[in-house]
């Protein structure tokens, strides 16, 4: 099971935040501090795996930036990096080509997608096709239901 | 969803309008960011969010502000949240907008609760109703909201009201719907396994439901149930079988493929779950051997997630009942792993090797040059990897390499490992070095655990190592001590407090000396200051003088329990009754009567309680039918004595103490019967083994050599390869076959200390390859790094006599670098006060050329006459003044380059005090020459030979050149240069067996799509030419549509190069034990194809 997801620049700076286990937010916070001074810390060519307490973590850098999750012992790091890159994949395919600032300015979205992909710390649904499907319908969905709201009443 | 979609369609023009009103919506956001980005100071972001927030704070509150409005705050609110700064307000806005919100606005509202709420939170109360509400909506997108918040958010306290919604959620026609709620209800299962217990029979039914997604849920429950109690689902072995032979056979629908692999998320749940219950069962087992071998078959493909549905295969396979052909199997994909030059899979395959070792040692040591390997590795994650790995094939032949190699490392020794020490003064000794080298950052338990190995003892057994301790520990304190750890000086006081009577001879003053003088340093914390008293207690009577000197120094102290332990100690050193009475000499006296309960027993006997009566009494007048126990009781017994006497730790403990291992050996054997134990591996064939100290070197040349190159691809071992053996032959000394425990032909038991040998200066894992004389003649560049070397060439004497190089003898050899060592001895003198370069000849010599040498291509003709013959490049101008000109030629000499520089005299005066200085950073050049003086119209030609260490794209050289045209008038003339890598490579003459050997040994590697030159008829070759061209490369065989080039960096590193052509582009991959090579090749090939 993954305890945490996070999702942080070159220079540091956390661009998304996913706790599957409730923690503490003093913890919270030094824990990204930790993950941020750790995995930046690592030199080029050296494996995506890192030992950090009694978890594992497991790290990729896409372009300017760190995609980093906590597993537990017994899970499977190698799985994990493609989970990790099935994340990125989803995030290619809804925001087509997508760069940090797409998910500095639509981290809401990124989100959205992360909470159709794994729930409660397991992967959910694999399948890129049917979350984007859903994503994009509910982003749909809810735009037109919003204009028929807000029509005027006759 | 499709009739969601259809709707959506229908409303599209409407669609467009809106996405530009959530523009505006989100521009408060992107102006946010965008300001937050142009700050320069953490201060000035500090002030931009206060007034953000505060701006929030103001919006949330206004009564005007709708819902849309608030969504945007909301957005951010969050952000501002993920920056670090409190947004606490703001929470309860959440739940309102999730309560009251439109769709849209529900979703944000959600999103926000979930990353603001933490379980526990009281706010999350509220939320209850809405979630309640949400769930049980008719729209799906906010039923499957609320089941999102549900598994994200709620605490245990808060399920009851939720659980019976969710669980009606299972049998929803929605399959999105089903899957989140089986996914929801794993959540509830992790916080609070009670409250779902009676929905197993629910869980059953989602994982046969008929969508895979929703069994696929159901799965991670299962895990988990299985986990903790495997036995009470054995009955579903068969259908778990049946459904990963389902996937395997493609099966499932496209979608639910990654990479073209069929559901390696599904395959991999299921492997674990196999593995657990085919754990220690056999039949369970025997049902699922025909899966895991075509799992193992299946996963073929070259991509990451198929081999880590391969890692999860032989993890299982290893779990399960073993079965000889699959271990096989899973065995030879181990190897895969660890051979794999891919990190990652390296990493992975040390892992799977950890874990099979318990099993069978033997993988170990067929991987033993890669482990050894991994040692050094730079990555710290590997490297720990490949010590957990050695841990667990410790035994008592290779410990004292193995924990060397720990304390290099030192996390943590364990202790236990320690008990295979061969004596005791390896023993307390290598416990100093991890004392003192680790320090307090060792784990509490590891000076708890020594010092109860030290106390549990037997007193005669042990004496002589508590002996040891003291006397190594009084040699420590009375050395420098203020750099000692803390935990090393308290576990030295207490033994000294513990133990130091033993010693007949030592003082107890100086005893006493030594630990008082502990106590004055500044270092020293409090902590250790108590345990240090509670020494000074212990130490026997007789120094009281010393004792209150000491005492009535800490009476003052400001630490209340010094001050208190200092009063104890005045008091007991001054009255020996009471010390008797406190301090019993053996504390282990115990009153087995309990005569000091009498009093307690009486009165509660007065008060009517029942007598107490024996066990056995009380049995017997219990009167149960023990029959059947007692009957067993004798049988347990004897069996465990059985047991007892194979386990071969337990033997190995004691023998190794006693430090004779021959005599562990046959020990062993005799025990063993089976492969598996829960020790650990029990070593096979030691009985067909020759006994460990016998000269084996001549016994078995021939296999042993064998094994080692079989091992180590190279041709020709160099001493570093020899060194690694030596070390693997240390360390996997005493695993299992005898014939492959020393791949250097002399097994020792036990193994000597090894202490690895410095490497040689350059890395010559390319040796084996690269051409023997290029390699010497690397080495002998290398011996004269420090040395200014110059030749003279006796059928080119310039007839101008310059005085400065008179006085060097004259080599009568031709140019060469290692004939010149031989005479280097005695120029040294004469050079040393020149900065030492590289590699730098100087060859002055002036041509009596009267014409002016000014056209650039007739320079070459001055070049000495063995190097003409060189391949050269052309000859550019570097710099000119009205009267001097330099220009610079490179010549591509087999084992460096050679860089001459012709300085051309322009004038018809004599130029004085000529002076070359050349600098090049990045080659670690820095040098300078001096003539006296320059003919009119002639060239004087001076040469430096360069190599390049570690790869650079390009390197400068800059360099000036000065001089006097009138005494006492001098000029400086500044000229710069570059050179690039593609000047420092030369081929690789190899050919494709050893190609081959050699590219299978090298680890990194770089795969890049290069431009394919399609002008010709055979394109593959046309390209490899060019680059053969441009490059220096070595065209080893060309078959079909690939190619294989080889080349070298001239110090030695070589670089293979493997071309394939791929639709219109060439597939280049390149390795080399140099990390950075590769990536320069890559570019200067680019660089040559583009320029073709």
């Amino acid at each position: 099971m993954m305890h945490f997801l996070l999702l942080f620049s070159r220079q540091g700076k956390l661009r998304l935040q996913k706790w599957f286990l409730p923690l503490p937010e003093r913890e919270r916070k030094k824990i990204v501090k930790d993950m941020t001074t750790m995995v930046l810390a690592r030199k080029p060519r050296t494996c995506n795996f890192l030992h950090w307490k009694d978890l594992k973590i497991v790290y990729k850098r896409y372009a300017s930036l760190y995609f980093c999750c906590a597993l537990e012992n017994q899970d499977n790091e190698l799985m994990a990096l493609e989970t990790l890159h099935r994340y990125v994949e989803l995030l290619d395919k809804y925001f087509g080509n997508v760069c940090e600032l797409d998910i500095i300015f639509n981290f809401e979205k990124a989100y959205f997608i992360l909470d159709e992909l794994l729930m409660g710390g397991e992967i959910q649904e694999t399948s890129k096709l049917s979350i984007v499907k859903s994503i994009e319908a509910s982003d749909m969905l809810q735009e037109t239901m919003e204009e028929y709201m807000s029509k005027p009443a006759f | 969803m499709s009739d969601v979609v259809e709707k959506t369609l229908t409303a599209l023009p409407g669609l467009f309008e809106s996405q530009t009103g959530a523009a505006k919506i989100t521009n408060r956001l992107r102006q946010l960011i965008k300001s937050i980005t142009e700050l320069t100071s953490k201060h000035e972001e500090e002030n931009l969010i206060k007034r953000e927030l505060s701006a929030i704070k103001e919006q949330v509150s206004s009564p005007n502000t709708t819902m849309k409005q608030m969504r945007e705050i909301m957005v951010r609110a969050m952000y501002c949240e993920m920056l670090g700064y409190d947004a606490s307000f703001t929470y309860i806005h959440a739940i309102k907008l999730a309560q009251q919100g439109g769709v849209l606005e529900k979703r944000v509202g959600y999103l926000a609760v979930s990353l603001f709420l933490n379980e526990g939170h009281e706010l999350l109360l509220l939320l209850v109703n809405t979630v309640l509400k949400d769930l049980q909506s008719t729209n799906l997108i906010e039923v499957c909201m609320a089941l999102t918040v549900v598994a994200q958010v709620f605490p245990k306290d808060m399920i009851p009201a939720v659980l019976p919604l969710v669980e009606d959620k299972l049998s929803h026609p929605k399959e999105i719907i089903r899957r989140k709620a089986v996914l929801a209800l794993y959540k509830f299962y992790l916080i609070a396994p009670n409250q779902v217990q009676h929905i197993h029979a629910k869980f059953c039914k989602a994982l046969s439901d008929k969508d895979p997604g929703v069994m696929a849920s159901s799965l991670h429950i299962y895990l988990q149930l299985i986990r903790e109690s495997p036995d009470s689902y054995k009955d579903l072995t068969g259908s778990f079988v049946t459904i990963l032979k389902q996937v395997l056979g493609g099966k499932l629908p496209v979608d639910f493929n990654y990479h073209s692999v069929p559901a390696p998320w599904l395959q991999i749940q299921l492997l674990r779950i196999l593995s657990l219950l085919g754990k220690e069962d056999q039949s369970t087992s025997e049902l699922m051997y025909e899966v895991l071998d075509e799992s193992l078959r299946r996963a073929e493909m070259n991509h990451n997630i198929t081999y880590a549905i391969l890692y999860e295969c032989v993890k299982a396979v290893y779990t399960i009942h073993p079965k000889a052909e699959l271990l096989e199997k899973a065995a030879r994909c181990i190897g895969n792993f660890v051979l794999s030059p891919k990190i990652n899979l390296k990493y992975l395959g040390l892992k799977a090797l950890t874990y099979v070792v318990q099993h069978d040692a033997k993988l170990a040591l067929q991987h033993q040059m890669t482990i050894i390997e991994c040692l050094d590795h730079s990555d710290f994650t590997i490297k720990r990897e490949t010590l957990e790995l050695l841990f667990r094939i410790t035994n008592a032949q290779n410990v004292t390499v193995i924990v060397e190699k720990m304390l290099d490392f030192l996390c943590y020794v364990p202790i236990k490992t320690l008990t295979f020490a061969p004596d005791n003064s390896w023993f307390i000794q290598t416990m100093n070095d991890v004392f003192s080298i680790g320090g307090d950052l060792l784990q509490q338990d590891v000076p708890n655990n020594f010092l109860r190995l030290l106390a549990e003892g037997k007193p005669e057994e042990d004496d002589q190592l508590r002996l040891y301790a003291v006397e190594s520990y009084l040699t420590v304190l009375k050395g420098h001590t203020s750099h000692l750890p803390q935990c090393f000086l308290q576990v030295m006081s207490w033994v000294l407090g513990e133990y130091a009577h033993l010693q007949e001879s030592v003082d107890r003053r100086e005893v006493i000396r030594l630990l008082t003088q502990l106590l004055d340093q500044r270092s020293v914390s409090s902590e250790t200051r108590v345990w240090i008293l509670s020494a000074l207690t212990k130490i026997p009577e007789g120094q009281t003088d010393l004792i209150l000197d000491l005492a009535e120094s800490l009476s003052s102290s400001q630490d209340t329990v010094l001050r208190q332990q200092a009063q104890e100690l005045r008091h007991l050193s001054q009255d020996s009754q009471l010390r008797e009475w406190v301090l019993v000499e053996n504390s282990c006296a115990v009153d087995s009567s309990l005569s000091f309960l009498d009093g307690f027993v009486s009165e509660a006997l007065a008060a009517g309680a029942a007598p107490y009566k024996p066990p056995h009494q009380r049995q017997e007048e219990l009167s149960l039918n023990l029959e059947p126990y007692s009957f067993s009781l004798p049988v347990s017994l004897s069996s465990c004595s059985i047991t007892d006497r194979q386990s071969p730790t337990l033997l190995s403990v004691s023998s190794g103490l006693s430090g004779n291992s021959a005599e562990l050996s046959t020990l062993i054997l005799e025990g063993v019967k089976r492969v598996w134990g829960k020790d650990g591996y029990l070593p096979q064939k030691e009985a067909t083994a020759p006994p460990v100290d016998e000269p084996s070197a001549a016994v078995q040349p021939a296999s042993q050599q064998e094994a080692a190159e079989r091992i180590e691809p190279r041709p020709e071992p160099s001493t570093q390869n020899q060194d690694k053996q030596q070390l693997a032959s240390s360390l996997f000394v005493g695993l299992g076959v005898g014939s492959s425990v020393s791949l250097l032909g002399k097994s020792e038991a036990p193994p000597p200390r090894f202490r690895k040998k410095p490497r040689p200066h350059e890395s010559s894992s390319s040796s084996g390859t690269s051409k023997r004389s290029s390699d010497s003649s690397s080495h002998s560049s290398r011996n004269t790094t420090d040395s200014f070397l110059y030749g003279s060439f006796p059928e080119e004497e310039p007839a101008t006599s310059i005085s400065t190089f008179d006085h060097t003898p004259k080599s009568t050899t031709a140019n060469g670098l290692s004939q010149n060592k031989d005479t280097k001895e005695d120029r040294h003198a004469n050079t040393s006060q020149i900065l030492g370069g590289d590699m730098v000849i100087v060859r002055p010599s002036t041509i009596q050329d009267k014409h002016p040498p000014s056209v650039s291509s007739d320079l070459t003709a001055l070049l000495p006459a063995d190097l003409k013959d060189l391949p050269h490049s052309d000859v550019i101008s570097l710099t000119s003044d009205p009267s001097l000109s330099l220009s610079s030629c490179r010549l591509f000499r087999d084992e460096a380059l050679l860089l001459v520089i012709f300085i051309s005299n322009c004038t018809e005066t004599v130029i004085k005090d000529v002076a070359v200085q050349l600098t090049c950073e990045e080659l670690k050049v820095c040098t300078g020459n001096v003539m006296d003086c320059l003919e009119a119209r002639s060239t004087s030609v001076c040469h430096y030979a360069l190599l390049m260490d570690d790869p650079h794209t390009n390197v400068s050289l800059t360099g000036t050149v000065s001089y006097q045209t009138q005494p006492g008038h001098t000029n400086t003339l500044p000229f710069s240069g570059t050179l690039s890598t593609a000047d420092f490579i030369r081929p690789l003459v190899v050919t494709t067996e050893e190609y081959g050997k050699l590219w299978l040994s090298l680890s990194h590697d770089v795969k890049q799509n290069l431009k394919l030159l399609t002008d010709a008829g055979d394109p593959l070759r046309t390209t490899l030419n060019a680059l053969k061209d441009a490059l220096q490369l070595h065209v080893v065989d060309i078959i079909g549509s690939e190619g294989i080039v080889a080349c070298r960096l001239l110090s030695g590193a070589p670089c293979l190069l493997h071309c394939r052509v791929n639709g219109a582009a060439l597939a280049m991959w390149l390795r080399s034990p140099h990390p950075a090579l590769p990536d320069f090749i890559l570019y200067h090939c680019q660089r040559a194809l583009a320029h073709h």
